[in-house]
């Protein structure tokens, strides 16, 4: 509680700031506009105006927020310039490959704790898989499965498991190997049998670790749905909003789509702390 | 059906050899072989399944033929990786993790800073920065400024959160150890802190690489002259020419893991007394 005030300063600094760079990277047009029509400027009249252009090079806060308000609840959510529906669309992908990339993640930490070959192969490039910047094969994953037929949420979703599987191997793989000699030798004083040691010490003793990973990963999928994004056109998205957007100049849509996903993740990761904290308390770890 | 029987066999022999080398007791060379046979297989795999099923390249080119093509556009690739990596990963690279870096020290001297700002700062790591490319790109034109600037704004807040939670892992003993040496702030600073620093910020510079490249190859989606590695994979797959496509990647897993490769390697010249290090 200590630092709701240095964070509140912090973040009121952010948005004087922003004000502040709004005049600046906008006055250059504001000029130009009072010239051709023969106006002199005074400084109040500049400041109105930088804070309310149609296309400015960097949109106050409370533009992007009338223009969130609009796009959110004052549209219908089905309808295509609903912001919510975008999000939703962007959700679903981002949900469809954390889940994937878990899934996968998961899978080849047991493999890589249990078989030594696995380990001594696959862990290296998997720490090499992830200096490949996978972002940038996005459009040809995209277009390559658009071509066999796949479309739609599934090529999305690869990408964005591409991206969460990693954090999520290294994390668990880390938490499998965590119970120290003396709690495996204590397993085994119980004769317990692999699946025994597995369920019952393995898999609890990771949880920290998983959940740590797995706000990294999710973080790590909502980016790489909305890269996913990019090149199919400019559909549907928050990620297509920020290319329509760039297109046409419409910068306070593409500020609004920035904050929208900012929002996004904020939320899904804290999502997940809540689970974390729910979690580890009811096993006892927290 | 031969060359399935290929990818196939060469299934067989790599898991067979490897299954062997990693029984083995591990040693430098085992270590090295193992994951050099698992790759070597992977793409003898999918040389055999994209011959044995007939692919079409349009879809899935081989690796002999991104390998031809590689060598067959040399020069194209060159300029690419010029305006991509050098000019704008490398050059917001520094100018992102420069800054960041004294902004931490500023952080550190004050305590409402550090306090403030931490968190805003872990807030704004997770949050999918590289959706400000096209506003960036907006404002610094077309050319390798703007990759650049979207580079610095990608690796500033990772860089700034590692180097604050560094400067402060230094113990309260070896501070008051420093106090009595009469040190003052700069010289504790200098000879103390710092250097305990120095894994968290190799940590934050080694995330930063690999953001690095991301970000001015993303960057390039946005618009860009007509060059740039990020131009010729989105040009390049609109003309399905995606052993050129391929081509791009290899040079960009190249250059990524060269340029990790060596964070890491300056990290364990500079940090050779951390326990993480000190495997013989």
């Amino acid at each position: 509680m200590r630092s709701v005030v240095p964070v509140l300063t912090v973040v009121a600094a952010i948005f004087a700031i922003w004000y502040l760079a709004a005049i600046w990277l906008n006055a250059a047009w504001a000029y130009d506009k009072a010239t051709r029509s023969g106006e002199e400027l005074g400084v109040v009249a500049l400041v109105a105006d930088t804070w309310s252009q149609e296309k400015p090079k960097l949109p106050a806060p409370h533009q992007v927020g009338v223009e969130i308000w609009d796009t959110t609840v004052e549209k219908k959510i089905t309808s295509k310039r609903s912001l919510i529906y975008h999000s939703w669309i962007t959700l679903s992908a981002t949900l469809l490959g954390f889940a994937l990339g878990t899934g996968l993640g998961i899978a080849l930490a047991v493999g890589i704790v249990y078989n030594r070959t696995m380990d001594m192969s696959v862990m290296p490039w998997v720490i090499a898989s992830q200096t490949i910047p996978i972002l940038a094969i996005a459009p040809m994953i995209i277009v390559v499965l658009n071509a066999v037929g796949i479309s739609g949420l599934l090529p999305k979703a690869m990408i964005s498991m591409y991206l969460s599987f990693f954090p999520v191997v290294v994390g668990m793989v880390k938490g499998l190997r965590s119970p120290d000699a003396m709690q495996l030798d204590q397993m085994r004083t119980w004769n317990a049998s692999p699946s025994q040691m597995f369920w019952r010490l393995r898999l609890p003793s990771s949880m920290p670790y998983l959940f740590t990973s797995l706000k990294i990963g999710m973080a790590a999928s909502l980016v790489g749905a909305i890269v996913g994004e990019l090149p199919t056109g400019a559909v549907a998205g928050l990620g297509a909003r920020l290319l329509a957007g760039s297109y046409y100049g419409q910068t306070i849509q593409i500020w609004s789509a920035l904050i929208m996903a900012a929002v996004l993740a904020a939320a899904l990761v804290a999502i997940i702390g809540l689970l974390q904290r729910v979690t580890l308390r009811r096993m006892g770890m927290a | 059906m031969s060359w399935l029987a290929f990818a196939f066999g060469a299934w067989a022999l790599g898991w067979w050899l490897n299954a062997r080398l990693a029984a083995r007791p591990r040693t430098q060379g085992t270590r090295l072989a193992v994951p050099l046979i698992f790759g070597i297989t992977l793409i003898a795999i999918w040389e055999g399944l994209v011959r044995g099923l007939e692919i079409s390249p349009v879809l899935l080119p081989a690796p002999s033929m991104i390998a031809v093509r590689f060598v067959a556009s040399t020069d194209i690739l060159w300029e690419d990786f010029v305006q991509t990596v050098i000019k704008g990963a490398l050059s917001g690279y520094a100018i992102g993790c420069g800054s960041a870096f004294l902004m931490a020290i500023l952080v550190d001297r004050f305590d409402f800073l550090r306090r403030g700002l931490l968190p805003v700062g872990n807030f704004v790591a997770a949050l999918p920065v590289i959706g400000m490319a096209p506003i960036l790109v907006m404002w610094f034109g077309f050319d390798w400024q703007s990759k650049a600037a979207v580079v610095v704004v990608m690796v500033f807040f990772p860089m700034l959160v590692n180097t604050v939670q560094g400067l402060a892992d230094s113990s309260a003993m070896q501070r008051d150890l420093m106090r009595t040496y009469a040190a003052g702030y700069w010289a504790t600073l200098l000879k103390l802190r710092l250097p305990a620093a120095m894994p968290f910020i190799f940590n934050g510079l080694k995330i930063a690489s690999t953001l690095a490249l991301i970000g001015a190859i993303v960057a390039e989606f946005f618009g860009s002259p007509i060059r740039g590695m990020g131009f010729r994979i989105s040009t390049s797959v609109g003309q399905l020419a995606l052993d050129l496509v391929w081509a791009e990647i290899v040079v960009a897993a190249v250059a990524g893991s060269a340029f990790y490769g060596l964070v890491a390697l300056i990290e364990r010249a500079v940090t050779f007394w951390h326990p993480s290090q000190r495997h013989t």
